[in-house]
């Protein structure tokens, strides 16, 4: 593979990709118009999984009304879609299909991890709910919250708006989040189970 | 089909149960009954317990609304008839009359060596699912079930989940780190 | 032909295991004009995480399986990691459309194997929530069903609906959904000043809302096609089958536990139970209306009747003490701490309890062996066996009447899966 280097960096695109071209006068505003166009139009798709999918339908509904936003048109396909709104725990047996329902939205797509089950496996700290979605998928915006009341999601889809405002247009992202990196130690090895639990005396079983 | 004992009334509304129902010498249909916070309960012998369905339906119990298990490992602390052996497993089927209306359980002792019982989904459809739910979760086995198929934890999954012996799964928690933005 | 005979004779439950499915599947036979097709997990019109895979001769739906498990969060596991205090938190999750009843019926079961009796006040705030909550979870259903079976303004209307309900909840409990508010001793805190205000004005703009429903709904020509005698079931199926609620009630068989076997004041309000004729979808829809109607009559009774006194019960050893009295008694400080770090301790024993949530009996079964946290704690989610009578309703019913059965069903799958 012929080294290419100085090349790409006389053409001024470095390290960063596309990113690091310098905007002229043209292409700045075109910038502009496409993040505009792109945040102002948001399609979620329907990912509503537990109790937070409440809340996600009632912030699009008349009340916190996420139309006012451009959203509220949820699309069922993911292939139209390019918001997930992850809203709910997800199991052990759903992750494959989250990740597979991911996998067909096309660029750009974000994701909100709305609920802490979302985020991080809430309060079921256990064998079946995966700790935190971005152990799956990654994930733009977490939003706490159990549930997340209506302004609390809504807060999180401003801030992705400010994200995409801000952000550049062709930064690809990593293909899984990684998770918290938790370093596990050979006790929680898939084979290895606690201590077996001793009998008490005097009891039925004696 | 032998008669209830004397002391057991019925009236329209609930079951009344006569204070000399004691835990030990009391026998419903041939098996062993308690009473448990003012609800009656069976204890049918794992080969038994399903002719005692059959039989309960007879009698007018004809909706099964709630079947689960229950593991009692290294637990001794339950309350059984004397006649009665304990064993790890308990099946528990909850069931209901309608017409009366009036509520009766069912616990059969189910051992760890062998946990096998009958199904009763020919008698009461309805226990298809639950007992496919018992089965995923403890393991335990129904002959005769049309449909042996894991019903909440995916294909392939090993274990049954809620055994005393199997870890809750939790992981340490700690805080992601949150990149300088 | 008895009523087991029939069910199996009519062969409408494809059991078979998705890799046999799948199989099947896959294999093209050009005169077999039977495929097997999958509908979910994530599908618009299944109500949260439900799979379903159906056998289609062409567009008529011959058998089908409900695939579940894509929400199973081991609540049953956890609940045995939790003491009885913080059971409400975790069961409340399960139906979250009526997270009040989970708890109703986790702390009844606490309350029978302790053997506490609670306060007037306590039962009919209970009352109270729960039929506000019974509103709430009709009214997300006609939001839903009418969603599903095409008129989309209905979502709009039942949500406009349900946030009066919800800003009530949340003065009351502090949140709009997964409340924590029944707790085993009562409730967590007492109504706040002027909660009557606030009930009747929800009172006042229901019943002209319910009636615009009517408008769009009810009387409507392609609402009644699309529901009337869809998703039969007759008594007998729906008995075999366990099915409770408003689907057993819309086969004309009118059992209700609020009135079959009274728990809390139920005894003391005057209401009817809403009974259906044909056992189709549309019954069962009109059912679910007209108990919105029947539990406003209970919520304003509660509020003429509502009796004065302490809202949870006095015994130390279940209830943690008032927040002041920390302050100032050692022994209330003690009480304090012991309950929230330990837990109170219930007697060894087991008992099953069941309310009547809006969706059928929601019981639970809770094992104590005498410690602080439950041996074993299992809830009878009327959801789970509802969706047995799935594959019965659907058989011989069109694709697009397989949406508006399953959203008839109103499964919640939280409850479903636990």
């Amino acid at each position: 593979m012929p080294d290419l280097s100085d090349i790409k960096h006389k053409l001024g695109l470095g390290d960063e990709g596309l990113a690091g071209l310098g905007h002229n006068i043209i292409t700045a505003p075109i910038e502009e118009l496409v993040k505009w166009a792109r945040r102002r139009s948001l399609m979620p798709a329907t990912f509503g999984l537990a109790c937070c999918a409440i809340e996600m339908m009632a912030t699009g509904t008349a009340h916190y009304d996420m139309a006012r936003y451009g959203m509220e048109t949820f699309r069922a396909s993911p292939r139209q879609a390019d918001l997930m709104i992850v809203a709910g725990r997800v199991s052990q047996k759903m992750a494959p299909v989250l990740r597979q329902i991911y996998d067909q939205m096309m660029e750009p797509k974000w994701v909100i991890s709305m609920g802490v089950c979302a985020s991080s496996g809430g309060m079921f700290n256990n064998y079946a709910i995966v700790q935190g979605v971005d152990q799956v998928v990654p994930v733009d915006i977490y939003a706490p919250g159990c549930p997340p009341g209506p302004e609390t999601l809504l807060h999180a889809i401003l801030a992705l708006h400010e994200k995409i405002r801000t952000g550049e247009l062709t930064q690809r992202r990593d293909v899984t989040g990684r998770g918290a990196e938790i370093e596990l130690g050979p006790e929680y090895a898939p084979d290895a189970q606690p201590e077996p639990v001793v009998i008490r005396t005097g009891g039925l079983y004696e | 089909m032998s008669e209830p004992t004397a002391s057991l009334e019925e009236t329209p509304e609930t079951v009344e149960l006569s204070e000399e129902l004691n835990n030990n010498a009391e026998q419903l249909h041939g098996v062993p009954v308690t009473d448990s916070r003012g609800q009656l309960v069976l204890h049918p012998s794992a080969g038994s317990y399903h002719d005692l369905i059959e039989l309960l339906v007879e009698e007018g119990y004809d909706v099964c609304i709630d079947l689960c298990g229950a593991d009692y490992l290294g637990n001794g602390t339950r309350v059984l008839p004397a006649s009665v052996e304990p064993e790890r497993f308990e099946l528990i089927v909850n069931l209901l009359d309608v017409r009366t209306p009036r509520r009766l359980r069912i616990r059969v002792q189910v051992p760890e060596s062998e946990p096998m019982v009958a199904t009763i989904s020919g008698i009461h459809p309805g226990a298809e699912a639950m007992e496919r739910e018992a089965s995923d979760m403890f393991g335990l086995c129904f002959e005769g079930h049309p449909d042996p198929t894991p019903i909440l934890l995916p294909d392939g999954w090993e274990g049954h989940p809620l055994r005393k012996d199997f870890a809750i799964g939790s992981i340490p928690v700690q805080f992601k780190a949150v990149e300088g933005r | 032909m008895t009523t087991l005979d029939h069910l199996r004779n009519r062969d409408a439950v494809l059991r078979m295991s998705e890799v046999e499915a799948e199989e099947r599947a896959a294999v093209v036979d050009p005169d077999d004009e039977r495929m097997i097709i999958n509908m979910g997990p994530q599908h618009p019109s299944t109500h949260g995480v439900l799979r379903v895979t159906m056998e289609l001769e062409g567009e008529t739906v011959l058998r089908s399986k409900p695939i579940i498990g894509y929400l199973h969060t081991g609540m049953e596991k956890t609940a045995e990691d939790l003491t009885f205090l913080q059971g409400p938190t975790n069961v409340t999750r399960m139906d979250y459309a009526s997270p009040l009843f989970n708890e109703l019926t986790f702390s009844l079961a606490v309350e029978a194997l302790m053997e506490i009796e609670l306060p007037d006040r306590a039962t009919w705030i209970r009352m109270l929530m729960c039929e506000l909550n019974r509103m709430s979870s009709h009214l997300l259903f006609l939001a839903t069903n009418g969603m599903d079976l095409g008129a989309v303004g209905m979502m709009i209307y039942g949500w406009r609906e349900r946030e009066e309900i919800l800003r009530f909840f949340e003065k009351v409990t502090g949140l709009r959904m997964n409340h924590n508010y029944i707790r085993p001793g009562g409730v967590a805190a007492d109504l706040p000043d002027g909660w009557r205000d606030d009930v009747r004005s929800i009172l006042k703009i229901l019943p002209e809302r319910l009636d615009q429903f009517d408008v769009l709904m009810t009387g409507q020509p392609i609402w009644r096609e699309r529901t009337q005698g869809v998703g039969v079931i007759t008594t007998e199926e729906a008995l075999a089958l366990g099915a409770t609620g408003p689907i057993l009630r819309s086969t004309g068989f009118a059992w209700d536990l609020r009135r079959a076997m009274p728990y809390l004041a139920y005894d003391q309000v005057e209401f009817d139970i809403v009974v259906g004729t044909y056992g189709d979808t549309f019954d069962r829809y009109a059912i679910r209306l007209n108990e919105i109607r029947e539990s406003m009559r209970i919520v304003e009774q509660c509020l003429d009747l509502m009796p004065e006194g302490p809202y949870r019960t006095q015994d130390r050893k279940v209830t943690p003490p008032p927040r002041a009295r920390i302050d100032e008694s050692m022994e209330a400080l003690i009480h304090h701490f012991k309950i929230f770090t330990e837990g109170f301790k219930v007697p060894p024993g087991e008992v099953y309890t069941a309310v009547e949530s809006p969706r059928g009996e929601l019981g639970c079964y809770l094992v104590s062996d005498g410690g602080a946290k439950p041996q074993r704690m299992h809830i009878r989610a009327p959801s789970f066996v509802n969706l047995q009578t799935l594959p019965h309703m659907m058989y011989g019913g069109l694709l697009a009447d397989a949406i508006a059965v399953i959203s008839s069903i109103d499964p919640i799958m939280g409850e479903v899966d636990r």
